[in-house]
C-alpha cells in the first residue's frame, strides 16, 4: 500500500500540473512558448501514464491508468496542493513550475538509485524531460524578474502568493518514510536543500526576494486539497462519469 | 522595357517549374497574393487551435488527451513555420498578426464553427484535416520555394491528424447509443462547412485563373472538393455513419458521386463575420497577445540589459 501510494503521489502531481498547464494550449503569450508550455504538459501528463501503469500493476486489482485518472475523486489524490493552483497570468504559472521543476528534478536524480527497478527506470527517462524543464522555467524567472518593473513585480507578487504551497514539497507522508527506509524513495530533508540553493541562486539572479518564513499549507499528499481540485476533476473527469464504461 | 523582361524570365521560370526564391525578382502581385495567402493559411493554423483546444481538458483518456495536445501543438508549430515563411516575402509577424486581430486578414472560416462534444474532436480530424490535406498535398509543388518546403511538413503532420481523427470516430461507433449518436451529430454539423473549405465554385472564384498561372494553386476549388466527396463517401461507410446530403450518390457515368447544393450565402455569412463564433475566436486571440505584452516587453528588457552587461564587462 505503501508502494502504490508513494507512486500515486507523484503520478498525481505531474497529472494535475499537466493538465493545468495544458490549458495555456492556444492562450499563450508568443507562439514559441505557446508550443514550449504544451511541451512541458505533454511530458508530464506522459510521466503520469508511466506512473499510473505501475500503480495498477502494483495494485492488482485489474484497474487501468485510466480509472486512477478519471474515476477517483477529490480525497483519493495525493498531489500537492502547489499543482492545482490556478494558473493565473504567465507569471504565476512559471513561478508555479519553476517550484515544482526543482523539486522533480532533484526527485528524479535521487530516484534514479531507487531499489525500485521500474521507478528508477521511469525515474531515468522523466529526468530527460525535467532537466529541460527546469531549464525552461529558471530562465523566465531570471527574465520576468529582472526585466521591467511591471514583469518583476508581477513575478515577485506570485512568488509571495505561492510560497505557502511549497512547504509540503518536503513534508513526508506515511508512504515518503516508509519508501525511504525500504531503499525505493527519495530522502526529501536533502532534495529540500538542494531545492533551497537553487531557489536562493535563481531568485538572486532575478532580483526576487525571497518570502520570509511563513505558515506553509499542507495536506495534499494526504488527500487534503484546496477548492481548486474539485473543478479540476469536474471538467477532466467529464465524460468518464457521464458515460460510465464507454470506450473512447 | 526592362519590367515586361523580367515578367517574362520570371514565368519561364514558373513555367519550368524552377521555385521562385526569397531574393529573386517577382512580380508585386505575385508577393501579395502570397503574402494574404500565406498568412491566412497561418492565422488558420493559429486560430484553429481554439476549437480542438475546447476538449483538451476534458479529453476522455490520458492517451487521447495527449494526442490531442500533441494535435494542437502542431498547429502552432505549423503557424510558426508558415509565418517565417511569410516572413522572407518582406513582412514581419507582428504586422501580420495586428492585420488578423483588426480583422483585415482573414483565416479559414471552419474554425467560426464551436466544437461541442468530443466527437467534434474526431470529426474534426476526418472531415477538416481531410479537407485540408486535399488543398494542402497541391501546395507542397508551389512555385514559390519557402511555402512549398513548409507544406512538406505541415502534410506529413496533417495526414495523421487525419488518420486519428477516424480513428476517434471509429472508436465510438462501436460503442454505445449514446456514442454514435454523438458521430453522427459532429458529422451532420461538420459536413457542409468542410465542402465550403474549398472554396467557391471555379467561376465565382476570382483569384484562380492567375494563381494556376503562377503555380500557387494547381488544381480547381470543384476538382478539390469532388475528390474529398468521393473519399469521404466511402470512408463514411465504413464508419457507419449517413453524410448529411440527400443528393450524395454514385454516378456510374462519371465514376463519381454527385452531391447536393452548397447553401453558399451561409459560406459568405460566416467569412462576414457572423458564424457562431467569430467574435470568441478573435477576441481570444487578442486577449492572449494583449495579456501576453508585459511578457513580451519583459524577454525584450533583459535581453537588452543582458546585453548592456557583456558589453560593460568587455569594456572593463
Amino acid at each position: 500500500m505503501n508502494l502504490y501510494n508513494y507512486i500515486l503521489q507523484q503520478a498525481d502531481n505531474t497529472l494535475i500540473l499537466g493538465q493545468r498547464l495544458s490549458e495555456w494550449c492556444g492562450h499563450g503569450p508568443v507562439l514559441e512558448q505557446d508550443i514550449a508550455l504544451t511541451n512541458i504538459a505533454l511530458d508530464l501528463i506522459g510521466q503520469a501514464r508511466s506512473l499510473y501503469q505501475y500503480a495498477t500493476e502494483i495494485e492488482g486489482k485489474g484497474r487501468t491508468e485510466d480509472d486512477l485518472a478519471f474515476l477517483r475523486d477529490v480525497w483519493d489524490f495525493k498531489n500537492i496542493q502547489l499543482v492545482e493552483q490556478a494558473n493565473g497570468h504567465f507569471g504565476t504559472t512559471l513561478v508555479r513550475q519553476f517550484f515544482f521543476d526543482v523539486f522533480n528534478f532533484h526527485f528524479y536524480r535521487a530516484l534514479q538509485n531507487s531499489k525500485d527497478e521500474t521507478l528508477a527506470a521511469i525515474a531515468v527517462k522523466s529526468l530527460k524531460e525535467v532537466t529541460y524543464h527546469h531549464r525552461y522555467s529558471s530562465e523566465w524567472i531570471i527574465r520576468l524578474g529582472d526585466g521591467t518593473e511591471e514583469s518583476h513585480q508581477k513575478v515577485q507578487g506570485a512568488v509571495n502568493d505561492l510560497w505557502m504551497f511549497t512547504g509540503e514539497l518536503f513534508v513526508p507522508s506515511t508512504a515518503d518514510q516508509a519508501m525511504l527506509e525500504a531503499g525505493i524513495g527519495v530522502d526529501l530533508e536533502k532534495i529540500k536543500q538542494l531545492w533551497m540553493e537553487k531557489v536562493t541562486a535563481v531568485f538572486q539572479e532575478a532580483t526576487i526576494r525571497k518570502p520570509e518564513d511563513t505558515w506553509m499549507q499542507k495536506g495534499g499528499k494526504e488527500g487534503k486539497h484546496t477548492e481548486h481540485l474539485g473543478f479540476i476533476l469536474a471538467d477532466m473527469q467529464f465524460l468518464q462519469r457521464a458515460y460510465p464504461g464507454a470506450k473512447w | 522595357m526592362k519590367e515586361i523582361t523580367l515578367a517574362d524570365k520570371f514565368q519561364a521560370k514558373i513555367d519550368q517549374e524552377i521555385k521562385i526564391e526569397p531574393k529573386d525578382w517577382m512580380p508585386e502581385k505575385y508577393r501579395k497574393t502570397l503574402i494574404r495567402q500565406m498568412s491566412q493559411h497561418a492565422h488558420s493554423e493559429i486560430v484553429g487551435m481554439l476549437p480542438e483546444g475546447n476538449w483538451i481538458s476534458r479529453a476522455p483518456t490520458l492517451r487521447r488527451k495527449l494526442g490531442l495536445l500533441a494535435k494542437v501543438q502542431d498547429e502552432a508549430g505549423h503557424g510558426l513555420y508558415l509565418y517565417s515563411a511569410t516572413e522572407t516575402l518582406g513582412i514581419d509577424r507582428e504586422t501580420l498578426l495586428e492585420q488578423l486581430h483588426t480583422g483585415k486578414a482573414k483565416y479559414s472560416s471552419i474554425f467560426n464553427y464551436p466544437t461541442t462534444t468530443w466527437a467534434d474532436i474526431g470529426a474534426i480530424g476526418w472531415l477538416v484535416d481531410g479537407a485540408a490535406i486535399m488543398n494542402q498535398v497541391p501546395l507542397c509543388r508551389c512555385s514559390y520555394g519557402p511555402y512549398a518546403r513548409a507544406m512538406v511538413r505541415v502534410c506529413k503532420e496533417e495526414s495523421f491528424h487525419q488518420r486519428q481523427g477516424f480513428e476517434i470516430l471509429m472508436t465510438m461507433m462501436e460503442g454505445n447509443e449514446a456514442q454514435k449518436h454523438m458521430v453522427q451529430d459532429a458529422v451532420n454539423r461538420w459536413w457542409w462547412p468542410s465542402m465550403m473549405m474549398f472554396g467557391p465554385s471555379d467561376g465565382d472564384s476570382p483569384n484562380s485563373a492567375q494563381s494556376m498561372k503562377w503555380k500557387i494553386k494547381r488544381f480547381s476549388n470543384d476538382d478539390l472538393r469532388q475528390k474529398f466527396v468521393d473519399i469521404c463517401a466511402e470512408q463514411a461507410q465504413i464508419l457507419g455513419i449517413t453524410l448529411p446530403d440527400p443528393d450524395l450518390k454514385w454516378n456510374e457515368e462519371r465514376q463519381h458521386y454527385d452531391f447536393g447544393e452548397i447553401d453558399w450565402s451561409e459560406f459568405w455569412n460566416v467569412v462576414k463575420g457572423n458564424g457562431p463564433c467569430n467574435k470568441e475566436r478573435l477576441d481570444a486571440r487578442v486577449k492572449a497577445h494583449e495579456e501576453g505584452a508585459w511578457v513580451r516587453e519583459a524577454a525584450m528588457a533583459h535581453a537588452e540589459k543582458r546585453r548592456k552587461r557583456k558589453e560593460a564587462a568587455q569594456v572593463a
